[in-house]
């Protein structure tokens, strides 16, 4: 029925903006399980051109670690995986039926947890950058 | 107020009514009518100015226009009312204030004025609520009222409902108990089973979870939140206890546009007027589905 007809105003993507939390949580879910299924090649591709011996996966290990941007989007990668452990936690308990009363709660402190394991991560992820370990 | 089409509309309008219903009136009553007519308005239109002067606050309403069968109304578009707010006004108390001050022409459905007949559902600053139901006090102002999405618009704020009506009766929303019980005797229920049903059986039929429902938007098939919380009030029920009733049930729900197309992000339970846990039922009949399909005990 929405495809029939354009309403133009009312069906707007504009309307983003009034999302509800659960609205949210399955919007974050699916963007970033699509990233972890993206990252799922690049790592395969990445590590099987590195297989040549001992040496060639140490090598390309260390000229990709040793580039900023690199560690940065490690940092991203452990942001998308830890929200998508814990909505997906929070999925589960909203299938057994548990606490579906506070599902907007459970969603806000998936996002908060993340937001905490993601900044207490970051010297680990940014540590012997430059210096060289 | 409104924009000056509706003004010349109406009086069109009107013009048009009085010929179709008063063909045996002469030429000198009709017009004498259509004065009269076009005088209330412009002393309804005087007095609601005055009635904003004397209140101490108005509100504006952004209102959604649109009627397919008027050239120049064919383009949606928002109008704005001023309407003089008074302490427990609903938005269909503004609405009604705008229809019968400014443009007899704006269109939207309204009945009991008490949330019980669910003809309002609206989509107001937006969320899908019900108008009558809504205060104004509580909304961020101004405020905008259009139709409910994904549904057709037939005029105005009137939606299509046909389809969730089509949806409603799919699931056979009504009680088929013990055909052999004793005629003329009740079926008595306990009262554990009527808790367990108690908040499902208050859906009003308003259509806003289903307007409200991302996946029923994409899918049309999908039976959306109210039916399938329909089936959930039959299903639950202890007094229909048949083996092959309770099979016939569950089949029309786990079919594949069914329980299994929620995907849980909670908007129908949000939108819900009467606060039905939408979401938890979709989820419990869900389980019920897979228990029936997984029979390991």
């Amino acid at each position: 029925m929405s495809q029939s007809y354009n309403r133009g105003l009312v069906e707007d993507f504009g309307r983003w903006k009034e999302f509800q939390a659960g609205m949210w949580a399955w919007i974050f879910h699916k963007f970033t399980g699509w990233i972890l299924v993206g990252y799922l090649f690049t790592h395969i591709a990445v590590l099987s051109t590195a297989i040549q011996g001992p040496e060639s996966y140490t090598t390309t290990l260390q000229s990709l670690e040793s580039i900023f941007v690199v560690r940065i989007l490690e940092i991203g990668l452990l942001s998308t995986a830890v929200f998508h452990i814990l909505n997906g936690t929070r999925l589960l308990l909203v299938d057994l039926g548990i606490g579906l009363g506070s599902q907007d709660k459970s969603f806000y402190a998936s996002l908060v947890l993340t937001g905490a394991i993601v900044v207490a991560s970051v010297p680990t992820f940014l540590a012997g950058l430059g210096g060289g370990v | 107020m409104s924009t000056q089409i509706p003004e010349q509309e109406a009086e069109a309008e009107s013009s048009a009514e009085a010929e179709a219903d008063a063909s045996a009136e002469s030429p000198q009553e009709k017009r004498m009518a259509k004065k009269a007519e076009s005088a209330s308005y412009r002393d309804a239109q005087k007095k609601a100015q005055e009635e904003i002067e004397a209140a101490e606050r108005a509100v504006q309403l952004k209102v959604f226009r649109y009627d397919p069968e008027v050239e120049g109304k064919q383009e949606p578009r928002f109008d704005e009312f001023h309407v003089p707010f008074t302490k427990g006004m609903t938005v269909l108390d503004a609405l009604m204030y705008a229809r019968d001050h400014y443009d007899p022409s704006l269109t939207f459905r309204h009945s009991c004025r008490q949330a019980v007949c669910g003809s309002d559902a609206m989509f107001v600053n937006g969320q899908q609520r019900l108008c009558c139901k809504t205060q104004m006090s509580e909304l961020e102002w101004p405020v905008r009222v259009e139709p409910l999405p994904h549904q057709d618009v037939v005029k105005d704020l009137v939606v299509d409902m046909q389809h969730f009506y089509d949806q409603m009766h799919s699931v056979e929303p009504y009680f088929q108990g013990d055909e052999n019980a004793p005629s003329g005797e009740e079926q008595k229920q306990t009262r554990e089973n009527r808790e367990k049903i108690k908040m499902s059986t208050r859906c009003i039929w308003c259509g806003a979870c289903m307007s409200s429902c991302n996946i029923a938007a994409g899918d049309n098939e999908y039976l959306g939140p109210a039916a399938i919380n329909k089936a959930y009030r039959f299903y639950m029920d202890e007094r229909e206890d048949q083996e092959e009733l309770e099979e016939h049930r569950l089949r029309i729900l786990e079919q594949e546009h069914g329980v299994w197309r929620c995907q849980t992000q909670f908007s129908c339970t949000e939108v819900c007027p009467k606060d039905i846990p939408l979401t938890e039922h979709i989820q419990e009949l869900k389980r019920e589905a897979v228990k029936n399909n997984l029979k390991f005990w």
